[in-house]
């Protein structure tokens, strides 16, 4: 047993001496922050040759939700001339996304679209190495020369189905599962109260947090949880259905997200604030073929047609779609914003002032809830 | 059994979840032969892709390197996950508390802590099992989950960002936190660490007396505790050493591949390492060659959905069939098929 302990110190000790010495030797000449060469210099795309585009995903495109968007941008893509297009589904964020994107820029992709937040950083790296590929990522910050950044203002879209839940609840309590507390989705929470309170001021909003993107089993727990404290309207942000098939079964309303849902919950569902990709992906993928992109950061909205409302179920009446739809052309031609105030916090602090509206970095970076919203941030 | 024998078994076995995988990818009107070949080129076919393997390997190695110790002594940790995560969070706490430091200072300290965060975390459950005969398994299963949430309270709270726009993770780390890749390559220096451990767990399990009594009383508790061998301390030892194995992979993860910590970190390495371990049937060596193949899986995985767009949950049912056709292998390797004669 002595002799055991023995062994095991001195070679832990060795260990420690080993390591130590291992970066010891190893720091001196590399600098701290290293650039690594290129590993091969990408031939830009000559006219005649296929552009060749590929898209990273974070979950299954066969999720009905964010992945299934993004895929139908890319179905719209390969249908141009001259274009061909591929993907790698259910990519976990961090290093494994960095292989993926890394590994499509050696394999010749002119212009790679990674979609989701947890991808920015990895990308970044990558841009680094392969300054001829065109880099693209979605929902995050940050650019280089070749690479930019892209998303849409989804919360218009969740403005005006927040109209519809408002003007459809009963017991004026309406419920939201939604995926992780990060600015997109506090943002939308927010917008889809304010848009409810604007039809019915004494609307409260309950928030549920699942931690997850895509799991229908959790989220749809996450929706009973809901409709059992008495929300008879449950919106989502999650990429599966879970929600709308929960609210269907205890006979309420919910609005959809990502794609037209209604499949789901023919019953149910109101309508849902859905991304249409197909004609940004062929804009950029036009510019890149006609060497006319520039590194940007986008965030078109509704009038670029990104965001959309799908079509109402059958249910809502014709005087609120109508309400609706002349708010959507207001929307869409900029007479109104979304986030004007006075708007409060749940505090009741003023957060943005009378007929002031929020600057697109506060919208960003957006990390506290509206007045009427019943839930923490955290 | 001689050794042809149960190699023979092995590569048979490894052969028929191919042919099966090989049969799904024709019933999805997928070229079957021309798919096998590219997850294998996807795989090892480059030094690049073998660089890819190598590095998606470290962290099921040493996660799985400490399972299958505790695995030995019949201890059933299934919480490398969350010694895992607390590698990673003991790790990201040294390099944000001190930021200043120089890499010689700052590397093995963080290593320290992760390799102690790592080990108190896995000492809990053991504890638990000595005093109140909680079972293993589900304490181990249950912390993971506690580990995971502090995690994210720590990356949504008090550690976030302030300049990253309200997303969970925390700064990034100095340069001097920063575990360097090799020259031009994407393999960092954790792989020299992975080779030390694999070495030193080897000669501890095969050589020292401590080796010897774990394995003993692995076989036969009641015998062991005849035999007056220390059972108590065996158990916490294991699991220590479990954890903070588990605990480095999270620092290296965290330190040379995010250079941050961030809720992504979490990827299920501590879940695949009882595969591997079992795969690997708790040998050091053979674990290295389990977790190398099984990376160059995923990684093969992926060139097969870039190639053929095949979805990505192939890879998985691959592994499933892998693990299931090797396992059932085992059974050759004990008995013998023969005719029965009356």
């Amino acid at each position: 047993m002595k002799k055991g302990l023995i062994i095991l110190a001195v070679g832990v000790l060795l260990l420690f001496i080993i390591v130590w010495n291992i970066f010891l030797v190893e720091k001196k000449p590399v600098a701290p922050v290293q650039e690594k060469q290129p590993e091969r210099a990408q031939v830009k795309t000559e006219d005649g040759k296929a552009l060749k585009v590929g898209f990273v995903y974070v979950s299954p495109v066969g999720d009905a939700g964010w992945s299934y968007a993004h895929n139908q941008g890319r179905l719209a893509v390969e249908a141009m001339e001259g274009v061909t297009t591929s993907f790698v589904e259910s990519v976990k964020e961090g290093p494994d996304s960095e292989r993926v994107i890394q590994n499509m820029a050696r394999k010749g992709f002119d212009v790679i679209f990674a979609t989701s937040f947890g991808y920015m950083d990895p990308m970044l790296n990558v841009a680094k190495k392969f300054p001829k590929t065109i880099f693209m990522h979605c929902s995050g910050y940050k650019t280089a020369e070749n690479m930019g950044n892209y998303f849409g203002r989804m919360y218009q879209a969740r403005y005006l189905s927040g109209m519809v839940a408002g003007a459809m609840t009963k017991n004026n309590t309406l419920g939201y599962v939604a995926a992780f507390p990060i600015p997109e989705v506090i943002r939308g929470i927010n917008a889809f109260t304010l848009g409810s309170q604007s039809l019915n001021p004494a609307v409260e909003v309950r928030v549920v947090w699942t931690k997850t993107w895509y799991d229908p089993a959790t989220e749809k727990e996450a929706a009973k949880s809901l409709l059992d404290i008495g929300a008879d309207v449950i919106a989502q942000h999650q990429d599966s259905p879970g929600p709308q098939e929960a609210a269907q079964e205890k006979g309420v309303y919910s609005v959809g997200y990502n794609s037209d849902m209604s499949a789901f919950a023919p019953k149910a569902h109101l309508t849902a604030p859905i991304w249409n990709w197909g004609s940004y992906y062929v804009d950029i993928v036009n510019q890149v073929k006609n060497g006319t992109w520039k590194s940007m950061a986008a965030w078109p909205g509704m009038d670029q047609g990104i965001v959309a409302l799908a079509p109402f179920g059958a249910m809502v009446p014709a005087d609120i779609q109508k309400k609706v739809l002349a708010m959507k052309t207001d929307l869409t031609a900029g007479k109104v914003k979304v986030f004007t105030g006075p708007i409060h916090d749940q505090a009741g602090n003023v957060k943005i002032a009378a007929n002031a509206s929020a600057a697109d970095k506060e919208l960003l970076g957006t990390t506290w809830f509206v007045k009427g919203v019943i839930g923490t941030t955290e | 059994m001689p050794l042809w024998h149960s190699c023979l078994v092995l590569s048979g076995a490894v052969l028929l979840s191919l042919g099966i995988s090989a049969a799904m990818l024709a019933f999805q009107d997928k070229p079957a032969l021309e798919g096998i070949v590219r997850l294998f080129l996807g795989a090892f076919g480059s030094i690049w892709a073998l660089e890819d393997c190598l590095v998606k390997a470290i962290p099921l190695f040493l996660c799985s390197l400490g399972v299958a110790v505790a695995f030995r002594l019949q201890i059933w940790n299934i919480g490398a996950e969350g010694q895992f995560a607390l590698g990673a969070i003991g790790a990201s706490w040294f390099a944000l508390t001190f930021k200043g430091l120089g890499p010689l200072v700052m590397l093995p300290g963080m290593l320290g802590m992760a390799l102690f965060a790592g080990g108190l975390w896995a000492c809990i459950p053991a504890v638990l099992k000595l005093r109140m005969k909680a079972n293993e398994i589900i304490v181990t299963l249950m912390m993971n989950y506690i580990a995971i949430l502090f995690l994210d309270y720590l990356v949504y709270g008090p550690w976030k960002d302030q300049e990253s726009y309200g997303f969970p993770m925390t700064p990034v780390f100095s340069p001097a936190a920063v575990v360097a890749t090799t020259g031009s390559t994407r393999l960092n220096w954790g792989t020299l660490l992975c080779f030390l451990f694999g070495v030193l767990i080897w000669i501890f399990l095969r050589y020292s007396r401590l080796g010897f009594e774990l394995m003993a009383s692995g076989e036969n508790v009641r015998c062991a505790r005849y035999a007056r061998l220390p059972y108590e301390r065996l158990v916490i030892l294991v699991m220590v050493i479990s954890g903070a194995l588990a605990g480095c992979a999270g620092f290296l993860e965290a330190s040379a591949n995010l250079n941050r910590l961030q809720p992504s970190i979490m990827v299920g390495y501590g879940y695949t390492a009882i595969v591997v371990a079992w795969l690997a049937r708790l040998n050091p060596l053979y674990i290295g060659l389990a977790s190398f193949l099984l990376a160059g899986l995923r990684v093969g995985v992926e060139n097969l959905q870039l190639d053929l767009q095949v979805p990505a949950a192939f890879g998985s049912i691959m592994e499933g069939l892998i693990l299931l056709t090797v396992l059932a292998a085992g059974f050759f390797n004990q008995y013998r098929l023969g005719v029965h004669k009356k």
